[in-house]
């Protein structure tokens, strides 16, 4: 009795140690089903048809190009493989302006004809229009409907995904005001943090170690919607302010916020790692009559290289995929950065803002799954390589 | 002393460099604790005054524009308990097993490994997660009890680490001696390992709290409310919680320039939190390690 009551909760302890493994398989499961599902989407806003006169031969349009055509930024149809007739676009909203009531018919039942004879008259003419309103015998031509492909996603240079008649998921610059926004913040992080783990690990004295070890702690602990808030009424208008900026949230001050929550992962990560060096090592090398700071920066520095490494890059993880502080204070426009004073916008503060506004199902709504499929491999990689770093350690 | 072998000046610019040096390495962390206060010191300077009874127990009035927060305290109490459920057993039976049942080898390193992994996924994934099994494939709608479940997955890797961490400083001759007097394993890990491994266990625990109390990207969509005044009375119920209240109420609403002191209370309310959390934590641990030196 007592034995097999031993096996039970041995069997009951074994399968909680898996629960880690379980719980990543899950999310990969959950994000991967939702995210792929993009690319079973439709680039036209579904139930909708592109109709053109049947005399003009063009049928495929990207995604891009039908922005472009609707926005009216492509003005003929030569400009994408067509005759070089001018562009005549039409929109459902805009059917009042076209038609008088009389040709609608009271209750618009006549608008799809009218719609169909507007475009048969138009060589030129590109509608937008509900599909069961075409009726059946109007011959006209349609563009053909795709699904997205990966290639329009991965390589799109522009996220516009509640644009109409087709929706844009280009995620280049999500990646970019990512990869931009740590960067900087790396950048700005890596001297504070490096010399604040030198200092509390070989120079301070015991008494200072004791203050600035829970100064670490607590920084660490500090949620990030404080340090969104503390960076939108502080550091934003002093940006503003000092750069003379039109608005002070920026990718400048993102990476300013994100640097300072970076510093508590890799100040301790690299401190452990310093202070881990063995104390042999040190004593050759001041007995050889070099100083402390030789013996630092010759000895302690390249034998805990692994251990600082690691400390970086978990600091670079936490930057990627921070979400809170950086929505408060970048400023959140979708355009390729070209400058880190330019508001951008990363990629776990797209899927924050959007996702409680898209429509569970949908095209956008999936693509903010993938979103996280991108963000959830980044921090993959990021925290296997800081495994391989530590590992070949040893 | 005798004369030193090298020439003077070379000693000179050693003794220099060095002092350059550690001068610099001195000003970056003092700086760095200076940043701390800043932030500290804005937030406790701009919030004191803020804080009253009525702010801590009276529901948001006005289009949020006045009134308190006290439905955010409930909120953000009801889902640290709520992790708590969620990750406390699971996390510590996980630890358990780690350090006590698992052979060394491959799979004790995977697991580890799948850990860590665990512990690097941004909280928005969490979020997304969350709301794809918890609030639509399982069905519970966004509520306390999804908002519990995606922070208590958030906290597990933490509760995990510590747990193993605890048990893995405890010499094994405590677990032969045990052994030895005829205990099975699991009365040697009961009666001998837990216990001498609590403290620090639960050092770890309230630290995963102070954690979960201040996370906005994982309940936004499984959990938080903009506007619940009630107080929720079932956990299919959704809630307000500080830190989801702290962005909403400064980053949109009806009236920033008005709610901005309803903000500056609620960030002063969750540093409080913070803090408390904090220095439970080391009081606990200084405690524990002094008693232990005692004995």
């Amino acid at each position: 009795m007592r034995k097999l009551f031993e096996k039970i909760v041995q069997w009951v302890l074994t399968g909680s140690g898996f629960v880690t493994s379980i719980v990543i398989l899950l999310i990969i499961g959950f994000l991967f089903t939702e995210g792929a599902g993009l690319f079973r989407g439709r680039v036209i806003e579904e139930g909708y048809v592109l109709a053109l006169n049947k005399e003009n031969p063009v049928s495929r349009l990207t995604a891009e190009q039908i922005k472009g055509v609707f926005d009216e930024d492509i003005a003929n149809w030569k400009e994408v493989g067509g005759p070089d007739l001018p562009i005549e676009t039409f929109r459902l909203e805009d059917v009042d302006r076209y038609f008088s009531e009389e040709e609608l018919g009271p209750q618009y039942e006549r608008a799809g004809e009218a719609i169909v004879g507007w475009v048969e008259e138009h060589p030129g003419a590109i509608a937008f229009v509900p599909r069961v309103m075409i009726p059946e015998e109007a011959d006209l031509h349609y563009i053909e409907d795709r699904t997205i492909s990966p290639a329009e996603v991965f390589a799109g240079a522009e996220w516009f995904p509640t644009a109409t008649p087709a929706p844009l998921f280009g995620m280049l610059p999500l990646l970019a005001g990512t990869l931009w926004v740590s960067l900087f913040a790396i950048l700005f992080a890596l001297p504070f943090g490096l010399s604040v783990a030198i200092y509390m690990s070989e120079v301070a004295s015991e008494r200072m170690r004791s203050i600035l070890k829970p100064v670490i702690e607590l920084l660490n602990g500090i949620p990030s919607v404080v340090y969104g808030f503390f960076g939108l009424i502080v550091i934003v208008p002093l940006l503003q302010q000092g750069f003379d900026l039109p608005v002070g949230e920026s990718g400048l001050a993102g990476s300013i916020v994100l640097a300072i929550m970076a510093l508590p992962t890799m100040i301790t990560v690299a401190e452990d790692a310093m202070r881990s060096c063995p104390r042999s090592l040190r004593e050759a090398s001041l007995a050889l009559g070099a100083t402390r700071w030789q013996t630092i920066y010759r000895v302690v520095i390249p034998a805990s290289m692994s251990g600082i490494t690691s400390g970086v890059v978990l600091g670079i993880g936490r930057a990627v995929g921070e979400t809170m502080a950086v929505l408060m204070v970048t400023g959140n426009a979708a355009v390729i950065p070209t400058s880190i004073l330019e508001p951008l916008r990363t990629i776990p503060a797209t899927i924050a803002a959007e996702l409680g506004e898209a429509p569970a199902g949908g095209s956008h709504y999936q693509a903010l799954f993938l979103l996280g499929v991108i963000l959830f491999f980044i921090t993959l990689v990021i925290n296997m390589s800081v495994e391989y770093i530590s590992s070949k350690n040893k | 002393m005798e004369s030193p072998r090298y020439p003077d000046r070379y000693d000179l610019r050693k003794r220099r460099s060095q002092w350059v040096a550690f001068a610099l390495f001195r000003v970056f962390s003092l700086f760095i604790a200076f940043v701390l206060f800043a932030i500290l010191g804005f937030i406790i300077y701009k919030g004191v005054g803020v804080i009253s009874w009525d702010f801590l127990t009276e529901p948001p009035t006005d289009g949020m524009t006045s009134g308190g927060i006290f439905p955010a305290i409930v909120g953000t109490l009801l889902l640290m308990l709520g992790s708590a459920i969620v990750a406390f057993p699971v996390g510590i039976m996980s630890g358990i097993y780690m350090n006590e049942y698992a052979s060394r080898g491959w799979l004790v390193r995977f697991i580890r490994l799948m850990t860590n992994n665990l512990s690097g996924v941004p909280s928005i994934v969490f979020g997304l997660f969350g709301m794809a099994l918890f609030v639509k494939y399982l069905g519970f709608g966004d509520s306390i009890l999804a908002g519990s479940l995606t922070l208590g997955l958030l906290s597990l890797p933490l509760v995990i680490r510590t747990t193993e961490e605890a048990l893995k400083d405890i010499p094994s001759s405590y677990r032969e001696g045990s052994l030895a007097l005829g205990a099975t394993k699991l009365q040697t890990i009961w009666k001998v390992i837990l216990p001498m491994g609590m403290p620090r266990i639960i050092t770890g625990l309230i630290l995963s709290l102070g954690r979960v109390s201040g996370e906005t990207a994982p309940i936004l969509f499984t959990c938080a409310a903009y506007f619940f005044p009630q107080l929720p009375s079932s956990i299919f119920d959704q809630c307000m919680a500080l830190p989801y209240h702290l962005y909403v109420i400064s980053t949109s609403g009806t009236d920033i320039e008005a709610q901005q002191p309803i903000a500056y209370g609620t960030a002063l309310v969750l540093i409080a939190i913070i803090l408390v959390v904090n220095l439970l934590a080391g009081g606990m641990r200084r405690y524990f390690e002094n008693r232990l030196k005692t004995k």
